[in-house]
């Protein structure tokens, strides 16, 4: 059953239409993401209600208000002089010319005569624009006040980079796990996740304590836990396959570089490691912690006693991590490759080790040489045209650290974002404060998904480029605390809020993986 | 159909309105009151405005009859031949027509004729009539003896009766002078204050 709402008094195709509410329509049960359709003339609009405001025919009123105790009073007055307006922008067109008959919603490219009928859409007309679940589309959540599910293209989705934002505490981490599930459902992708809070291999706690599991316990068969913090894993009961190990030999100078802010290195700190690997070679890092003084140093270098130190108290910070050994027993990247090669993802638990330096180092460190190898495998593929490597997917989490305007133009990650797919590689940030992350980066993210946002700077950043910018801006930044996601890009045909898709109960587990429901049963007897 | 009242007789017509003398004294249909009055094709619809009762010889006025009466009652039993030297008439404005058993709710081509009788619209035709609030807009604008608001409402009172649903006519007649009256807001305040239920 679709409510008439109102009728559209104004608009262009620019700012969205100005729909001046019905007096039965009771302005406070309008929401801002709410989906609308337009009755045209001629076509049926979509769009979503980007703001709800108050009118007065006569100014007088405000000043002079009538006695609206009085019910009859009041039941005139609404929607005659006193009326509520609805900014809805007019994103598709989802019937009425013959493009839309045979290929679907089409963008709109005009907007709707005066007077057009505004209904609140139907689930027929939601589903038609979102899609059902099938082969390539993930439910990812509901729409306001809706049951119908909205759903992602995941092809689409992994063609580019993407982020995941929203401010502590809002549901970033949960809402990636769906997107991963979603990907490895579809076979869309294979993921090599940064997992900073040991959040997403194996069970860890919600907020309320609740215990929540994680990929590993949901798709066994296709995900595998690696993990710097063996002890950690091991006293959590994870199943680990992998325990990381990093060698001294194996960080470059651009590691470092990455870390300058995190390490408080100098420029010169940083240029020394340049001259210091060149000299030294790949036990740069021994050695240099290894001299007393600056006249120790080799006669051609220049670096200076305050540099040195300054450097040298920086590669202690490091050197003191665990993980880091002078060899490594094994080669992570070759591990991690082999798995990602057979179609298995790779969760890299940090466990104990949340410090940031910790984490930046092993993410860039490996991403770095992934990447190099994927970059030689489509290269090598295409020479020979052969099938190039399956869509990598990485996760990071703290995303501005790797990607803010000082340091996205040198590492691997402004790389990855800036490439699109070129070499099958793309990046999932994840991020509290998307306005550290540099504008070109988030310019070329495919979809972004955003949960509430109440810093200007940040909501800024994430609609970049965004289309009637300020009225999204309304939107964002009314969205519940919690749970609750802007999502707009190439996976979804127009901007959606949603409610994010459960995660966490018995039930939600048995939707996105039937798999899981043997694994459960053998928990059971344990019990 | 039922016997309807038949309340007067146009003695007066213009274009935009008719004055009745009643058949019998004081028999005023009420203020606000819809009325019809008919020549050999269209019917004239109107809305009682005003109303008088004065002396049938306009240069002698009546005088106080009733200082040793006890009632008012007495004084008309006391001199019958009153009711025959006084005069009930009433001013309808014309608000619409029907011709071809179809309803307008604007002016008619001509005024009313002199000594067409004039009747009491039947609830039946008054809730037809009240389908479409046009007449509003007559009723604002026509410049009148009475204050506009006082009409307006009398006769809304008058046709929510003939409804089911009285207040839901007079919420929609309400909305529709709220929008007339977009700029005079003490005027519409006037109004719903005087219809509000
Ligand atoms: N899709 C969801 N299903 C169930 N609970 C959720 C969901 N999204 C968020 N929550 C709740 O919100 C809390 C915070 O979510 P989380 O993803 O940890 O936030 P963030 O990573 O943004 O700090 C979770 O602990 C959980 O209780
Ligand atoms: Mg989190």
């Amino acid at each position: 059953m679709s409510e008439r709402l109102g009728i559209v008094v104004s608009g262009s195709l620019n700012k969205g239409v100005e729909v001046k509410l019905d007096s039965s329509a009771s302005i406070e049960d309008m929401a801002v993401g709410r989906f609308v359709t337009i009755e045209g003339a001629k076509r049926r609009f979509f769009g979503m209600i980007t703001d709800v405001s108050l009118g007065v025919t006569d100014q007088k009123l405000s000043l002079t208000p009538p006695d609206t105790t009085d019910p009859f009073i009041a039941e005139v007055l609404a929607g005659t002089s006193t009326f509520g307006t609805l900014h809805v922008s007019p994103t598709l067109v989802i019937s009425g010319d013959a493009t839309t008959m045979l290929e679907g919603p089409q963008p709109v490219k005009t907007v709707p005569s005066h007077f057009s009928v505004v209904k609140q859409a139907t689930q027929q007309d939601v589903e038609l624009v979102f899609g059902t679940e099938d082969e390539k589309r993930f439910f990812i959540g509901t729409p306001l006040d809706m049951e119908t599910k909205v759903c992602l293209d995941l092809e689409e989705l992994v063609k580019r980079s993407n982020g995941v934002f929203g401010k502590s505490g809002t549901g970033k981490t949960f809402l990636a796990r769906l997107l991963l599930i979603g990907m490895l459902q579809k076979g869309a992708a294979v993921n090599l996740v940064f997992d900073m809070h040991s959040e997403y291999g194996w069970e860890s706690r919600d907020e309320r304590r609740r215990k929540v599991k994680a990929l590993k316990q949901l798709f066994p068969s296709k995900v595998a836990v690696f993990t710097l913090d063996e002890e950690g894993s091991r006293r959590r009961k994870v199943s680990t396959d992998f325990v990381v190990r990093i060698g001294y030999d194996e960080i470059e100078p651009a590691d470092i570089a990455l870390l300058r802010q995190t390490l408080n290195l100098t420029e010169l700190a940083v240029e020394a490691v340049y001259q210091l690997t060149r000299k030294f070679g790949r036990s740069w890092l021994e050695d240099t912690l290894g001299i007393t003084s600056a006249e120790e140093l080799p006669e051609d270098l220049n670096i200076h006693e305050s540099t040195l130190q300054n450097l040298q108290r920086g590669l202690a910070t490091l050197k003191r991590l665990p993980f880091l050994v002078a060899s490594a027993p094994d080669n992570t990247v070759k591990r991690i490759l082999e798995y990602l090669d057979a179609g298995t993802n790779v969760i890299l638990e940090f466990g104990r080790y949340t410090d940031i330096a910790a984490y930046i180092l092993v993410a860039n460190l490996l991403t770095r040489r992934i990447h190099a190898r994927y970059r030689e495998a489509t290269e090598k593929a295409m020479g020979e045209d052969a099938a190039p490597p399956r869509p990598l997917v990485i996760t990071i989490e703290e995303a501005h650290r790797f990607l803010n305007p000082e340091v996205a133009g040198q590492t691997i990650f402004g790389t990855i974002a800036r490439e699109m797919r070129k070499y099958n590689v793309t990046l999932l940030v994840i991020d509290q404060r998307p306005s550290g992350i540099d504008s070109e980066v988030m310019s070329q993210m495919g979809t972004k998904l955003t949960c509430l946002l109440d810093n200007e700077r940040d909501v800024d950043g994430v609609l970049a480029g965004v289309i009637n910018k300020n009225e999204f801006k309304s939107v964002l930044s009314k969205l519940e605390s919690k749970q609750q996601a802007l999502i707009f890009g190439h996976a979804v045909p127009m901007p959606v809020v949603v409610r994010t898709r459960e995660y966490g109960s018995a039930e939600s587990y048995k939707g996105f993986a039937p798999e899981s429901q043997a694994e459960e049963d053998i928990e059971k007897l344990w019990e | 159909m039922a016997e309807i009242e038949r309340v007067g007789e146009v003695i007066e017509a213009s274009t935009t309105d008719f004055v009745a003398q009643c058949y019998e004294l004081y028999e005023i249909p009420p203020l606000g009151s819809l009325v019809k009055t008919r020549d050999s094709s269209v019917e004239l619809y109107g809305i009682v405005y005003n109303a008088t009762t004065t002396s049938l010889e306009p240069h002698r006025r009546p005088i106080a009859r009733g200082k040793d009466e006890t009632a008012e009652e007495e004084i008309y039993r006391s001199s019958p031949q009153l009711t025959k030297l006084l005069r009930s008439e009433f001013g309808a404005l014309v608000v619409g027509h029907k011709k071809d058993n179809k309803l307008y709710h604007h002016l008619p081509p001509q005024p009313a004729r002199i000594h067409s009788f004039v009747h009491l619209c039947s609830p039946q035709e008054v809730k037809e009539f009240g389908q479409s609030l046009d007449f509003l807009n007559i009723l604002l604008n026509a410049s009148l003896p009475v204050a506009s608001e006082e009409l307006v409402s009398a006769s809304l009172r008058q046709m929510s009766q003939a409804h089911p649903d009285p207040r839901a006519f007079l919420v929609a007649a309400g909305k529709e002078l709220a929008i007339l009256l977009s700029g005079n807001l003490n005027q519409l305040k006037a109004i719903l204050g005087r219809i509000k239920q």
